[in-house]
């Protein structure tokens, strides 16, 4: 009989396409897991970090992948944009994952989003640990990324 | 999903199509920065509000999908301009820097305060995006604040006044955002979408202060000609040839799997 900690187990291992072991659950982007009691249908919603985030449609396939290998009937994977994902998602690993990976993950914010005045305070860089950065533009290579240059 | 009466829905699909098209053409025309930006950082900065401007779009497309009308991207690409419901400001060629950054000011803080005002909207799809895309909009609106105020208070002579007549040639067409629809009167009484005249309202006020900060004049909206026409199917001659180019491939071979 197929558990949540299985499903949840089968979801550890779909990763970022972008940042190598970076795990969906990690990041924050599993909204919901729904297991009939007959543990035969399972219906999983993902929150992605932007809506026009293109690797989506990739992730998930992939989770949809995944689930099929367990002895499922019927598996559904949902996108969904309530919660909506923060980077108060990212998990204790997750953050440890992007830092080795040159990403400075923000700090966890209190409120119910992130607020701008955050983009300007100085980042630790990934790299060398100084504090001495700036925001150089908050768009960076994808649309959930800035770029501050480290002095 | 919500349950609404089946008569709201024509009114439903117009404000989704009027929202929807206005972030497709406009991203589209952003993603013609790509490799072509002033500086490198503006270069990225367009491309990625581009990103996220056809993200929404085929947001938008999804519940009209769900309402009946065909896939987002049978939507998006195989169409043609009269059944299109943007207005004519999204569809203007790029231009000048100053020209695509006013527009883009203009553009993204009408769209900042049309998201806010469905946050609370009963048609709960539409709400729950709304509440997605206030964390996105909100840096396209910080990028344009910070770089409508450098140029117009903090730059030359000649950014100055370029950027007055970007925002004299730009205020016309941003009118046009808000032409009331047949529809408006009754997504306002049925707490859809409060209208666009409320729409306005906000949005002036907001950019009064923008344009102001800027060092700018702000043209008197009782003396302009608001371009409308666009949320009726009627477009620029603009319009056309950019659907024309963006549906090129896809309709070469509707049906191919990509």
């Amino acid at each position: 009989m197929v558990t949540y900690e299985d499903i949840w187990q089968a979801l550890s291992t779909v990763y970022d396409p972008e940042i190598p072991n970076l795990a969906i659950t990690d990041m924050g982007m599993v909204a919901d897991v729904q297991l009939d009691s007959n543990s035969e249908r399972v219906v999983v919603k993902l929150t992605p970090t932007f809506v026009g985030c293109p690797a989506i449609p990739l992730i998930r396939a992939e989770v949809e992948q995944r689930l099929r290998q367990l002895p499922l009937r019927d598996v559904v994977v949902e996108i969904t944009y309530d919660p909506p994902w923060t980077t108060n998602r990212l998990s204790p690993k997750a953050r440890e994952v992007l830092h080795q990976f040159g990403i400075a993950p923000p700090p966890v914010y209190e409120g119910p989003e992130f607020p701008l005045e955050l983009l300007r305070e100085p980042v630790e860089c990934p790299y060398c640990g100084s504090v001495d950065t700036v925001l150089q533009t908050p768009f960076g290579p994808t649309l959930c990324r800035a770029i501050h240059y480290c002095n | 999903m919500t349950v609404l009466p089946v008569e709201l829905q024509p009114a439903l699909k117009d404000l989704l199509y009027r929202m929807a098209d206005d972030a497709l053409i406009l991203g589209h025309r952003h993603s013609e920065w790509t490799g072509l930006g002033p500086i490198l950082e503006e270069d990225i900065a367009f491309s990625s509000i581009a990103q996220d401007k056809i993200g929404h779009a085929y947001a938008l497309y999804q519940p009209l999908h769900e309402l009946g009308e065909p896939d987002p991207d049978r939507i998006a690409f195989f169409r043609d301009a009269p059944d299109f419901r943007c207005c004519h400001l999204v569809e203007y060629p790029n231009g000048g820097y100053d020209f695509s950054l006013m527009r883009h000011l203009l553009f993204d803080v009408a769209e900042q305060w049309r998201y806010h005002l469905l946050e609370s909207s009963r048609y709960e799809p539409l709400a729950r995006l709304a509440r997605k895309v206030r964390g996105e909009i909100k840096y396209h609106v910080f990028h344009a604040t910070q770089w409508v105020i450098q140029l117009g208070a903090r730059g030359t002579e000649e950014s100055h006044q370029r950027m007055q007549q970007a925002l004299e040639r730009v205020f016309p067409l941003a009118l046009g955002i808000f032409e009331v629809t047949p529809y408006d009167e009754l997504l306002a009484a049925e707490g859809i979408f409060p209208g666009e005249r409320v729409l306005q309202e906000r949005w002036l006020e907001t950019i009064s202060s923008v344009i102001e900060q800027a060092t700018l004049q702000l043209p008197d909206p009782q003396t302009v000609v608001p371009a409308y026409g666009g949320r009726r199917g009627i477009h620029t001659e603009y319009l056309q040839p950019l659907l024309d180019e963006m549906g090129e491939v896809i309709r070469s071979e509707p049906d191919a799997e990509w």
